[in-house]
């Protein structure tokens, strides 16, 4: 068994040969094959093993930048001086990191030179006869012998037909045999289990598979993220995503054009249990997807359930409420209308957005606002949202006039106002208190620069009832990853591959007659256990037991 | 209703947890008796052979040297040394009682899931409560297979820890499952953890005996001699690799359905989140563990102790990790 030298049943040198003591020049080939022999021994295997646990630990103590990217801007934040340190040595990028790389490579790199000779060799394996019986069986691990008289011994019954019987039981229970004669006897030596060692090759490839599929399918699939406001469309082109990560290998061909409308969003939230009261229970969004030229098709897409289309998954990550705001500017034209995705602080979705009217005149004007669902007043007197649905929306606006700086061509943050070059008009220090508006309201401005009105996107509901009133947000996150499905395909052939290699016993077992000098037969059967076989002396008894009872019928 | 259930649930752990303290008591007393009916420690424990009803075996006592070999000696049963059979007395008490014990247990599991309207394992309380019943009920049925009741002062001991530390410092009250959380992958997914864990477990324990028996075995450990009543070495090592390579299969399975789980929430079924990050550390260590049983140099000692540090980063990582260490899984309830 061409296992590495170092394996508990190999058969190779108990030492590796020494460079320099063994061979007095050993040159480059020497060395390379010495290197060679010793990344693939067992010992590496487990060293390399234990070095990958041991280096994947700081990536569970510090944030990650794939993982948590907020996280590592944090930590920044907090710990000028110890940020750069770390990330100077990967410790935000552990998992893409130089020296973790190397040893996961290096370990593959272990795991092939271990496989590939090993499978070459149970190829040729599978194909040869078992090999000779041993000459004393009684040397081996599990050995037992029955001895029949001459008179025990019925006429027809010799070594050969002995032999014969037990060849013919061992085959039936999927040994595979053959007949052998020494100076002692006649032997049938027979083997089982090359599924055990199979499924060792298979485990240990389907790893390989894993990975060289999921760094393909990261680096020809992309990720993206959009938030999309009901009633809205989403288009799977590059510039629709709100943000768009491709693979290294990405084309734009990989996007398969579709549209996508967020027709309606359900929450549900716990209304029964007053220790849970408010607590979400379900989150559904209802949507159509249209092919180019097809008609719509409605889905739905949940927590746990995303959506398969158009090559894509599309999950559920996040909701929100997204107010519908008209702003009038001095002149009595509309500047603005539009529902403007809030992004939710807590639980109970208090929501904080920024609203940028660059087409107002004659000056500009921006909104830094707080959405309250459900407003409450805290003992403060400070607004706060105490519960999650819609039974008593306010908003709260801060405006501003001045120059928003978009013709810098900087990009902003749109979930955040720089207030530089503007005059607060209401709220804060302005001396004008914030205004505060609920669906259908409207407000006029300071000055005469115009006025906000906080639409209701349900005029029709009875008084009261906000149910509708303000339109919601999903935010999707959608996939492509091409390598998906191999992926599944080389994790199930593992968990094969494994289950065999663990439970499938690997034995051979002898059956041997001895012709005794007065007469008579001597049976002995031996087993040797090839890898853990914790049954192989229950299994040699039971053939035993099995083959004297069909010899004396 | 509910609220009803939910205090069913207390009474039945609370009972459960002081039937395992008089087990976990009659345990310890057994080891007593160990050591006291094994005053002259003998060099090995007498092995029974007499059952077996084969014709002319030569049972290959020192068969286990042989390289390849192994677990020879299955079944056999280690005959108490002062000569008695049928088992000690203490121990036999100490069982039955952690049998009734753990129905209490369950009982307390059932309540809770009832009152939940779900399965139990969605906080840290809720994991205390189950987990630690599947490491007694694994205990439990392994018996059925192997003589392990010498581990029982270790389980008992364990399953009062975590049963006593969930309920007491962890107790959430029932609460909705959050959208995330309504999943069967997660249902598989925590079922096939603690399934792992309990192996896991068991498998330390019996690493544990071992280590301390191979320092018997080299004449460096004169205390414990209740060491003598228990298999050799040899044989626990071969035991803990069956148990803890059927925990390994459980946590292949564990990082599977997490990652299919993971796959449906978060939309991709892999991205080093720091439970994730466990998971495959601990996944890592046992497959090292299992690469040790089968290298020269690595068998035996080596080997127990990679099994120890497996499982150790097991309890770090339903422990340490869940109540500090941030990341998406922030399930704990706390
Ligand atoms: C990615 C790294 C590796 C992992 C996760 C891994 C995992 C495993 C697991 C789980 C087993 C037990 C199941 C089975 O027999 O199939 C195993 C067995 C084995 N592995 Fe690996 N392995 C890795 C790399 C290697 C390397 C580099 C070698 C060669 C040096 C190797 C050689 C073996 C051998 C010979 C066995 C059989 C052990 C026995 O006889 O019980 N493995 N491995």
């Amino acid at each position: 068994m061409s296992r590495p030298f170092d394996h508990i049943d190999g058969s190779g040198p108990q030492a590796p040969p020494e460079p320099g003591i063994t061979q007095p020049k050993l040159g480059i080939l020497g060395y390379a094959r010495f290197f060679w022999r010793q990344l693939t021994s067992m010992r590496t295997a487990i060293v390399l093993l234990l070095f990958l646990a041991i280096a994947a630990i700081p990536g569970s103590m510090w944030p990650q930048r794939s993982s948590d990217p907020n996280g590592v801007i944090q930590f920044y934040a907090n710990n000028p001086t110890l940020a750069p340190v770390l990330d100077r040595i990967q410790l935000f990028d552990v998992y893409t990191s130089v020296w973790f790389s190397a040893i996961y490579l290096l370990l593959f790199l272990s795991l092939i030179g271990c496989v590939l000779p090993r499978t070459l060799h149970h190829v040729r394996a599978l194909r040869t006869k078992p090999p000779r019986t041993p000459i004393r069986l009684e040397r081996l691990a599990v050995f037992q012998s029955t001895t029949l008289t001459k008179s025990e011994l019925p006429a027809e019954l010799n070594a050969a037909t002995t032999i014969e019987a037990a060849r013919a039981q061992l085959r039936a229970s999927g040994y595979r045999v053959a007949l052998f004669e020494d100076a002692k006897g006649l032997s049938v030596s027979a083997e089982r289990g090359y599924l055990r060692e199979t499924g060792n090759l298979v485990f240990h490839t389907a790893l390989i598979g894993v990975l060289v599929a999921v760094g393909l399918g990261g680096g020809f699939g992309y990720t993206g993220q959009k938030v999309v406001v009901e009633g809205q469309s989403f288009v799977n082109i590059k510039g629709a995503y709100d943000s768009f990560t491709p693979g290294r290998f990405f084309t734009d061909a990989a996007l398969q054009p579709y549209r996508l409308t967020l027709d309606e969003f359900d929450a549900v939230y716990e209304e029964q249990s007053l220790r849970a009261y408010g607590q979400p229970i379900d989150y559904t969004a209802h949507v159509t997807t249209w092919l180019p030229g097809g008609k719509g098709t409605k889905s739905t897409i949940k927590v746990n359930d995303p959506l398969a289309f158009g090559g894509n998954q599309i999950y559920l990550l996040g909701n929100g409420y997204a107010p519908k705001v008209t702003v009038r500017d001095g002149k009595g034209n509309i500047a603005f209308t539009a529902s403007v995705p809030f992004l939710p602080q807590d639980a109970n979705l208090t929501s904080t957005g920024v609203i940028r009217v660059p087409d107002a005149l004659p000056e500009q004007l921006a909104f830094r606002g707080f959405f309250y669902p459900t407003a409450g007043q805290l003992s403060s007197g400070a607004l706060t949202s105490i519960h999650p649905d819609l039974r008593n929306p306010v908003l709260t606006l801060f405006a501003y006039s001045g120059d928003l700086g978009l013709d810098s061509g900087i990009p902003q943050n749109v979930y955040a106002l720089d207030p530089k070059g503007l005059t607060q008009i209401a709220g804060g220090d302005s001396g004008v208190a914030a205004i505060e508006l609920q669906p259908g309201q409207t407000v006029d401005l300071p000055d005469g620069l115009g006025s906000v009105t906080f639409d209701t996107v349900s005029p029709d509901a009875a008084e009261g009832d906000w149910s509708h009133s303000v339109p919601r947000f999903a935010s999707l996150d959608i996939h492509h990853d091409p390598a998906q499905g191999w992926v599944l395909l080389f994790v199930i052939l593992g968990v094969l591959g494994l289950l065999s290699s663990l439970f499938i016993p690997r034995r051979r077992v002898w059956v041997k007659a001895v012709e005794l000098p007065k007469g008579g037969l001597r049976l002995e059967y031996a087993g040797l256990a090839r890898g853990e076989d914790p049954g192989l002396d229950g299994a040699v008894a039971a053939i035993a037991e099995r083959h004297a009872l069909s010899v004396k019928a | 209703m509910s609220e009803t259930f939910a205090s069913y649930a207390l009474v039945a752990i609370y009972s459960a947890m002081a039937v395992y303290v008089l087990a976990f008591v009659f345990f310890t007393l057994d080891l007593a008796q160990r050591s006291a009916a094994n005053q002259k420690p003998k060099g090995e424990a007498k092995v029974d052979v007499a059952s077996r009803a084969t014709i002319g075996v030569v049972a290959g006592q020192n068969a286990t040297a042989e390289r390849g070999a192994v677990g020879v000696l299955e079944r056999d049963r280690i005959a108490p040394s002062d000569g008695r059979t049928g088992g000690r007395r203490m121990e036999r008490v100490a069982f039955a009682l952690t049998a009734l014990a753990w129905i209490l247990h369950v009982a307390g599991a059932l309540f809770r899931g009832l009152a939940d309207g779900h399965v139990p394992w969605s906080n840290m309380f809720e994991f205390s409560l189950v987990s630690s019943g599947i490491v007694v009920g694994v205990f439990l049925f392994l018996q059925f297979w192997q003589d392990l009741r010498f581990l029982g002062t270790y389980i008992t001991g364990f399953a009062l820890v975590v049963l006593g530390v969930g309920t007491v410092n962890f107790y959430v009250p029932v609460t909705p499952l959050p959208p995330a959380l309504q999943s069967y992958w997660l249902v598989i997914h925590v079922f096939v953890a603690t399934l792992g864990t309990a192996f896991f477990g068991v498998g330390a324990g019996l690493s544990i005996v071992q280590l301390l028996q191979t320092r018997r075995e080299a004449n460096r450990l004169a205390g414990l001699r209740f060491l003598g009543t228990m298999p050799g070495a040899e044989k626990l090592e071969n035991l803990a690799y069956r148990v803890i390579v059927v925990g390994f299969v459980f946590w292949t399975f564990t990082l599977i359905a997490g990652s299919i789980w993971a796959e449906r929430a978060w939309g991709r079924y892999w991205g080093w989140d720091t439970k994730e990050v466990w998971t495959f550390i601990i996944w890592v260590l046992f497959a090292g563990y299992i690469h040790a049983r089968a290298t020269r140099g690595w068998r035996g000692t080596r080997s127990a102790w990679l099994a120890l540090i497996g499982f150790g980063a097991v309890a770090f990582n339903y422990t340490i990790v869940n109540l500090f260490f941030k990341g998406l899984h922030v399930y704990s309830g706390l």
